[in-house]
């Protein structure tokens, strides 16, 4: 790898033995890829996936500990994924003792090592930090040194960004540094389809079940994606959040880092088929496929006909819009099965700035009086432990799906079940 | 005995019984659970993993296509190499994934008494012919032997 002046008097220690070893890391993640330099990161925000105090990350406490001491802090604010625990969110006695002494112990000394760092503000914990309401929006070409799958394939899909797929800790060096190592997402030639994607379902399809079928053909391409515009209409809030939801499901049922969708995402409406790799294989997508797919789904609940305890909604983090569809959408369920509140307990997740707003709309006071709690955790962490492993949860996330143990419904099967008790 | 010869990751030498995982490793879901609670032999907490699930992984030359999952997935490798829980080498079929390459590179340029060999690119020979207690010796160069 060609690096510049600079750079190698970093690697050689001009700056101090840890942003020496800083570069050293990135420079040999780099060459594992063939990457041609190192370019400077141009987005005005970082993102980092690790937004938990958990005891079982002690060493890498250990290793912030030791870049803040040499003053090896981030050059660029950065937002980080969302916090692990809400006390809103349902939680039972044992469950308190194990995420608050166990599991989260470090969530204090962990989010003000985070302040010490470059975190944005307080409250910048959410795995939509693109959202506008949050405001670390890359623009289109930006060079970017995130983690958070679900925050990296919408940042390349959706804004057309640049960044890969990378994992914590790296992203904060390369913010560090102000350096990443150019190859994969970062090259036009990575930014190419190996697969075309062509969607011929009757109707609009579930955004999680597309993803997830995607993911798992693709795993890591790039897929190009043909017939979605027909149900998308426009890059619209609607297109942006559905597009937010399937993306997650590729990066988690695969690892999917970027897609396009033929004339909505700004790459494949500027350059076409262009995008596509002479090679590229096809994927069809029908109903029958999606049915495919959906009853693959593994169930490891122990008893599988148990009566959810609860449901979560907003893995990734919903949109100010979906907060407003959703409540409109439960108020319709509850009225027509002749309910006051959700028979289950259902947490929607935001990230907290959306909740700011959405608070200070009168859905608030609706979604509140269906009984719907608002909360801004991660349902990932909260699920992470064995007691929560064993509760009877239900979701319309098919990255809470895959790494845990809840379990998979379409939205409409989700709204039937916290509305009436059953689909 | 049988040879194969990948890339050197990171480097080292180390003789293990194998452990084989036919499907990716998940990395949070495998080790969570053992950096969480202590377990020394970290026992593989992935329920989806039918060929880990149970399994001790502490000590054990781990053979896998890649790693998927979340991408916290560097930064436990780490933490496991630095809590002395890590498998005795990681030996991957496929080019190795971003993922795994910052938990292998993070653990051989950060931790100074800890030594985790990592060799990619052995090729789907490898996955098919190595099972489970076989003796892997993984030498300097990238050579693996399996006996």
């Amino acid at each position: 790898m060609l690096l510049t002046q600079e750079q190698q008097e970093i690697l050689n220690g001009s700056r101090g033995k840890t942003l020496a070893k800083v570069m050293e890391t990135l420079v040999r993640y780099g060459e594992l890829y063939d990457a041609d330099a190192m370019i400077p990161v141009t987005g005005k925000y970082n993102h980092l996936v690790t937004s938990f105090g958990l005891k079982a990350l002690t060493p890498v406490y250990e290793l912030m500990d030791q870049l803040i001491a040499e003053g090896a802090v981030s050059g660029t604010k950065f937002s980080a994924d969302p916090r692990p625990l809400d006390k809103n969110v349902p939680s039972s006695f044992l469950q308190n003792i194990i995420f608050n002494h166990f599991m989260y112990s470090k969530q204090d000394f962990y989010e003000d090592q985070l302040q010490k760092l470059g975190l944005m503000e307080k409250d910048a914990f959410t795995c939509t930090c693109y959202m506008d309401e949050v405001g670390n929006t890359p623009k289109k070409g930006d060079v970017l040194s995130w983690s958070e799958s679900s925050a990296v394939v919408y940042a390349n899909s959706v804004l057309a960004a640049r960044c890969n797929r990378n994992s914590g800790i790296i992203d904060l060096m390369g913010a560090i540094c102000g350096f990443v190592p150019r190859f994969g997402l970062l090259t036009d030639e990575g930014r190419k389809a190996k697969w075309i994607v062509e969607v011929r379902t009757t109707k609009k399809p579930e955004a999680q079940l597309l993803g997830s079928a995607i993911g798992m053909k693709v795993m890591e391409d790039v897929p190009y994606i043909k017939g979605l515009d027909k149900w998308l209409g426009s890059l619209d809030d609607d297109a942006k959040a559905y597009l937010k939801d399937m993306g997650a499901a590729t990066a988690s049922n695969g690892a999917v880092g970027l897609y396009h969708v033929a004339g909505i995402t700004p790459e494949a409406v500027e350059q076409g088929e262009e995008l596509i790799l002479p090679d590229a294989q096809v994927y069809v997508i029908d109903d029958a496929e999606l049915q495919r797919v959906y009853d693959s789904y593994p169930v490891i609940w122990k008893n599988k006909e148990a009566t959810p305890k609860l449901c979560f909604m907003g893995c990734p983090h919903m949109s100010l819009h979906q907060l407003i569809d959703w409540t409109e959408r439960v108020e319709q369920g509850l009225k027509a099965a002749g309910n006051k509140k959700v028979v289950i307990p259902t947490v929607f997740t935001a990230a907290p700035a959306v909740i700011e707003k959405f608070n200070a709309t009168p859905y608030a006071a609706r979604l509140k009086e269906t009984g719907v709690i608002l909360s801004y955790i991660c349902p990932l962490m909260y699920m992470n432990n064995p007691l929560s492993a064993k509760m009877p949860v239900i979701t319309s996330s098919n990255k809470l799906r895959t790494y845990t143990s809840a379990r998979y419904y379409t939205d409409d099967e989700i709204l039937a079940q916290i509305t009436k008790g059953g689909n | 005995m049988k040879q194969f010869t990948g890339r050197v990751v990171a480097k080292g030498t180390v003789s293990a019984p194998a452990l084989v995982s036919h499907g990716g490793l998940n990395t949070l879901a495998s080790f969570q659970k053992a950096l969480q609670f202590g377990d020394k032999k970290a026992t593989c907490g992935d329920q989806n993993n039918p060929d880990l699930y149970g399994k001790q992984m502490a000590g054990k030359a781990l053979c896998l296509p890649r790693t998927i999952g979340s991408t916290t997935g560097g930064l436990v490798l780490y933490c496991a190499c630095s809590m002395k829980r890590q498998p005795a080498c990681m030996l991957f079929s496929e080019p190795i994934d971003s993922l795994a390459a910052a938990g292998a590179i993070l653990q051989d340029v950060w931790l100074d008494d800890v030594q985790m060999p990592v060799i990619d690119c052995l090729g789907e020979e490898f996955l098919n012919y190595v099972q489970d207690g076989m003796t892997i010796t993984v030498k300097e160069n990238g050579v693996v032997e399996v006996d």
